[in-house]
């Protein structure tokens, strides 16, 4: 191995270590504010990567409809639970975001999907479309589970993963896509070779992680999320309802799966079951960040990409074995340190 | 028609309908559909034990049926094994792969487990992708069938019996198992372990031998796949079977050994349902059952979350109690003479960061005593309690028992000496009965293991446990509640039955976390009387009380804290007249 | 009209009733001292009024039924102070009392931020500080202070004394009784029986679950009653 391909497979490394982060924080805020281990993280990843390859077609992507699909289940949902009283209030709100929303979103797709668009509108078109999914994901299968343990909530999320790949499946076929990048060409950047693609993926991963920090510092909402997770029930005291801390985490992490689509769609195919082993490297930053830190997670990200990039270097045919049994001497360090009897 | 009867008739109609099936002129997929649900049937019961009954889950059964199948298909095609050889050695196989994750992993909280059982399930899956030993990822073809006298199993109808005859066996060794004292230990688990382990239950120990248990039958599995299949690959040994084996453990309801076949025949022939109908039905030649097993799993918790075989037995007779034989009875421990020092608390300090709880805290129990530790909320009580049995560590001092140093022990070894305690917020099994609970607390003073609680052969000392136990219930007065499940009584009874389990343990020294919480007003004239009847017979009493009406007239030496700090020791009579005890109950402020 | 009525209000945990039937009416403007031994059941009361577990019976606030969930009754002027405090402890004590806010505008956050480090010196001494570092007297003072920053026009302490100093439970207290002087009313849950009468106007005993005695706090506090319940009776 020469410097030249020391670098490359850095830079490769860098590239797939910034979207693991991006995942790992997610799955960090979902399961610290909801306690739901959210598995599906990957679906929303592969769904994002597969609409913006469908819109470079100049094609409506199923995942439109698959947004009308999910609204109506929500909503059948929400009819479900009021039926033992209900405000008209509460009806209306059900069919605004149930409803009226897909529906809406679905039309602007219809119209703008075959006009040829800049990279940059059809990344925020496919956002838009994937974005509510994670609202709609919280209400169908995890709200009614509210108080259901960790376990449980585990469980129903391997549940979640089964029916959303199945979808991605149906309703995009087994064959992969590729999307183009959002931005063309490459540059020399001393002896490297830098493609812009990649510097869209630093440049929304930096910019991703400012947001999230800015987020949950300066904003009441994102203390309140903080709180949440540091004490559910002071922040019931205080007054934030635990459903709408809830719901902006799982938006939050449908966005940011949606981003990271759309970020590694057009350097790698994606097929509809790719998104669910992307989303596990995700997990394994996010188990070495012990499920709570947020700096860890990103940090061991980066190791996860640079492992990864490496061993398909040197034993290219074990990547995987190597990237998921990294996750053992992980659980060997946290069993270590796990105690059995102190609890106050 | 006897109760007895009545509750074995459904499964022997069962069987004599399985024993039936391949010889009727039935289609021959549903023998295949059969044998395919008897295999799985087997990686379920496993999960059973390990997750309903074990309170761990597990996505990565699917590698250790892997592992059993590869054994064999190794052995018997490249080093000419005749199959039966290598049954033993592929459960090796299942119990070696199971030891080294289950150490690692049985120690760490709920969720990182299974998390942990996802990424093995993939690794190990393209691991068996990657060795050409087991030949990536075409696998092995050539197994030898299984032979028995010279009758070759090649046929789906032959091979049929062998499997269900392991399914059965497997099912009903599962059941032994649960119903015994090892079984307890397991089934106590779930209830957070702190139980478990104040009446000497190894946990770790305990979790390790259902994963392995659970990683043993998946072996089996796959050794009898490789022989029926004749052929290995590792696509049914991925992550998606072991989540479907789970998703069956799910919907027969992780609690129940038959709920495990129950469940892997409804999702085995759903599956086969969706298959054969869904794609004519739309058209497509997609496989849909990934979509609706999501949702079902969903749904199933959503609306069910015991699963759905608890509503089939809601149809089927209830399994008739058995009084308790009364069997021999077991040896005693020799109590410490009245009077002589029995359990000492030398400058106990507990620090959580810097707050002192417990600060510098002296003193000393008799043995024939009834002795309360009390104080205002907040002074240090419940913690000192833990230093004493173990559930907390001291930052210095130290506990003796007798001569012996206690301080820095388990609070199982703890346990061993004697020493019984229950629990402030009662910790009780609510779904096992009555006597059930209370035998637990006698889990040291057996010996079986677990392949003789397998095999049930250890009946003669389980008899004599349960003995005991129903001895202990009419020593407190439960005897008549028995067989009730002990989440039907009131919360007066169990707290009786949290000290009848105590006394099982055959305690020199009873140590009672605020026994009187919650309790009536008449409820605690029989707990106090209760409470002097077992001085009498000899057990000493150390109680932690809020309640000073219920400790004054009952104790013969009383301690009080407050913040942290002993502030008075005596009788009850002079404590109450104490200065320091009365402002720090009820205020300083000038009456 | 009385600012809350309650009505037979009972609660189970599991099978195990904890309150047989509690009732209580407080009048605007009021401190009330619901007193009694541990495991009377108190604090089961006051998580009952704020939502926290399920109860059944009548509770009335300003004569109309109690708001459903927890965050409506915050918004409709209740607040608890719970036994634990549960701060957000690794969290800066300034974002643990913007966050008692949370269901206020920002400027009436910015107006009440204002008033509460008035009252409270030391907390806005700390406000950089994480409330995980604070002692003990300093957090329970945090947990009052985040609990006015919800405007509240009805106050649930539960234990305000609690693992405090002798001395900071005077201090407490005296800042829980000028409280009421600006028009908010408080439901005191104490186990320290005579501070509290001291300052609350009207006392109710629990025992069991149950009242057992009710009446102006002067009165209550000299009932033979009280120290039986609290120290038990010597037997014979």
């Amino acid at each position: 191995m020469d410097a030249t391909i020391a670098t490359f497979l850095i830079q490769d490394g860098l590239t797939n270590g910034a979207v693991y982060a991006l995942l790992g924080l997610a799955l960090v805020l979902v399961f610290s504010v909801t306690r739901v281990i959210f598995i599906p993280q990957g679906e929303f990843v592969a769904y994002g990567a597969l609409t913006l390859a469908l819109l470079d077609g100049g094609r409506v992507p199923a995942t439109a409809s698959l947004l009308i699909c999910f609204g109506l289940l929500a909503f059948l949902v929400d009819l479900w639970t009021m039926r033992r009283g209900t405000s008209t209030a509460a009806i209306l709100w059900s069919v605004l975001f149930n409803l009226a929303l897909p529906a809406a979103i679905y039309a602007v797709t219809l119209g703008i999907a075959p006009l040829a668009l800049p990279s940059l509108v059809k990344a925020l078109l496919t956002v838009a479309i994937i974005a509510p999914m994670g609202f709609y994901v919280y209400r169908i299968a995890y709200r009614p589970l509210a108080d259901a343990s960790v376990l449980v909530l585990l469980i129903a999320s391997v549940g979640v993963h089964l029916a959303m790949m199945g979808l991605g499946l149906v309703f995009f076929g087994a064959e992969g896509l590729r999307a183009r990048p959002l931005s063309a060409g490459s540059f020399a950047v001393g002896p490297l070779l830098v493609s812009a693609q990649s510097l869209w993926i630093y440049g929304a991963t930096i910019a991703i992680i400012v947001g999230l920090y800015l987020f949950f510092e300066k904003t009441l909402l994102g203390k309140a999320l903080r709180a949440t997770a540091v004490n559910r029930l002071g922040a019931r005291l205080v007054g934030v309802p635990t459903q709408f801390t809830g719901v902006t985490a799982f938006l939050l992490a449908a966005t940011i799966g949606a981003v990271s689509g759309v970020l590694i769609g057009p350097i790698t195919t994606i097929y509809y079951d790719t998104g669910f082993l992307i989303g596990l490297k995700g997990f394994v930053a996010a188990i070495i960040g012990g499920l709570a830190s947020f700096p860890v997670t990103a940090i061991a990200a980066i190791g996860v990409g640079m492992v990864e990039s490496f061993t398909s270097f040197f034993a290219s045919s074990f990547k995987e074995i190597i990237v998921f049994g990294l996750i053992i001497p992980v659980l060997i360090w946290l069993s270590l340190g796990a105690g059995l009897h102190e609890e106050e | 028609m006897t109760a007895d009867l009545k509750h074995t008739l459904p499964g022997a109609i069962a069987i004599v309908v399985l024993a039936l099936v391949p010889l009727l002129p039935v289609p021959p997929f549903w023998i295949t559909l059969l044998n395919n649900i008897g295999l799985a049937s087997l990686v379920a019961i496993g999960l059973v034990l390990l997750t309903g009954v074990g309170g761990m889950t597990s996505f990565g059964q699917a590698a250790f049926c892997g592992f059993g199948a590869y054994t064999t298909a190794v052995l018997t095609t490249a080093y000419g094994f005749s199959p039966w050889a290598t049954l033993p050695l592929s459960l090796i196989a299942g119990a070696a792969t199971a030891l080294p994750l289950g150490l690692i992993t049985v120690r760490l909280s709920g969720h990182f487990l299974p998390l942990g059982t996802i990424a093995w399930g993939l690794a190990l899956y393209y691991l068996f992708g990657q060795v050409e030993l087991v030949g990536r990822y075409d696998g092995i073809s050539g197994i030898p069938p299984l032979e028995l006298a010279g009758h070759r199993f090649l046929s789906g109808q032959s091979i049929y019996y062998v499997i269900w005859f392991f399914v059965i066996a497997t099912a009903i060794g599962a059941r032994n198992l649960l119903d015994s004292r090892v079984g307890r230990g397991i089934r106590a688990l779930r209830g957070g372990g702190q139980v478990a382990e104040a009446f000497g239950v190894d946990i770790v120990r305990a979790k390790l031998t259902v994963f392995i248990l659970a990683g043993i039958v998946a072996a089996l599995s796959g050794w009898l796949y490789a022989h029926m299949q004749r052929s290995v690959n590792p696509t049914p040994f991925g992550l998606n079977m072991g989540i479907e084996y789970l998703l069956m453990a799910v919907v027969g309801g992780a609690g129940h050994v038959w709920g495990a076949i129950f469940g892997a025949g409804v999702v085995l022939i759903l599956k086969d349902l969706l298959q054969r109908f869904l794609p004519d039905l739309i058209g497509s030649s997609i496989n849909f059952e990934m979509i609706v097993f999501g949702a079902l799993l969903v749904t199933i918790l959503q609306f069910a979350r015991d699963g759905l075989w608890p509503l089939v037995l809601k149809f089927a007779a209830k399994r008739p109690t058995r009084q308790p034989a009364a069997a021999g009875s077991l040896p005693r421990r020799t109590m410490p003479a009245v009077g002589t020092p029995l359990l000492r608390i030398d400058m106990a300090r507990k620090a959580f960061g810097g707050l002192v709880a417990v600060n510098d805290v002296s003193f000393e129990i008799k043995a024939g005593q009834i002795a309360g530790l009390i104080g205002p909320n907040g002074a240090g009580k419940s913690t000192t309690f833990n230093l004493i049995t173990g559930m907390l560590s001291l930052t210095s001092g130290s506990v003796f028992y007798g001569g012996e140093k206690l301080s820095g022990m388990s609070p199982r070894r703890i346990a061993k000496h004697g020493i019984a305690r229950t629990f402030q917020h009662a910790k009780i099994l609510p779904t096992m009965s009555v006597l059930e609970n209370v035998t637990l607390g006698a889990h040291l003073r057996g010996s079986a293991g677990v392949f003789k609680s397998f095999l049930h052969l250890e009946r003669q000392e389980e008899a004599t446990l349960l003995a005991e136990a129903a001895r202990q219930l009419e020593r407190v007065g439960l005897g008549a509640n028995m067989h009730r499940p002990a989440g039907d009584l009131a919360l007066g009874q169990i707290r009786i039955l949290e000290i009848a389990r105590a006394l099982c343990l055959d305690p020199t020294i009873l140590l009672l976390d605020e026994p009187a919480a919650g309790l009536r007003h008449a409820e605690k004239q029989e707990l106090s009387a209760l409470l002097r009847k077992l001085k009498e017979e000899g057990v000493s009493v150390l109680l932690v009380e809020h309640d000073m009406g219920f400790v004054m007239g009952l104790v013969d030496h009383l301690v009080v804290l407050d913040f942290g700090t002993l502030i008075a020791e005596g009788k009850p009579a002079e404590v109450r007249q104490h200065p320091a005890v009365i402002a720090a109950y009820l205020g300083e402020v000038a009456a | 009209m009385n600012l809350l009525e309650l009505k037979d209000i009972r609660v189970a945990y599991g099978r195990a009733p904890v309150l047989h039937g509690i009732s209580l009416t407080m009048a605007p403007g009021t401190i009330v001292a619901v007193i009694g031994a541990n495991g009377a059941g108190k604090t089961t009361l006051l998580n009952a009024v704020m939502g926290v577990i399920p109860s059944s019976g009548t509770a009335l606030y300003d004569g109309k039924p109690i708001p459903p969930s927890v965050e409506a009754r915050v918004a409709a002027g209740l607040c608890l102070v719970p036994e634990r405090r549960e701060l957000f402890t690794t969290m800066s004590v300034k974002d643990n009392i913007d966050l008692g806010g949370f269901l206020r505008s920002a400027a009436e956050r910015a107006d009440t931020r204002e008033e509460v480090y008035g009252r409270f010196p030391r907390l806005a001494e700390r406000r950089k500080q994480l409330a995980g570092t604070l002692s003990g007297g300093e957090r329970q003072m945090l947990a009052l202070a985040r609990a006015l920053m919800s405007r509240p026009r009805l106050l649930l302490l539960d234990e305000p004394s609690l693992g405090l100093a002798p001395k900071i439970v005077i201090d407490i207290l005296e800042i829980v009784s000028e409280l009421r002087k600006t028009g908010v009313s408080i439901l005191l849950v104490e186990q320290n029986a005579r501070a509290a009468l001291e300052i609350a106007d009207h006392g109710y005993l629990v025992e069991l679950g149950e009242v057992r005695r009710s009446g102006p706090a002067a009165e209550l506090s000299h009932d033979p009653a009280l120290m039986e319940s609290y120290l038990g009776l010597v037997p014979e």
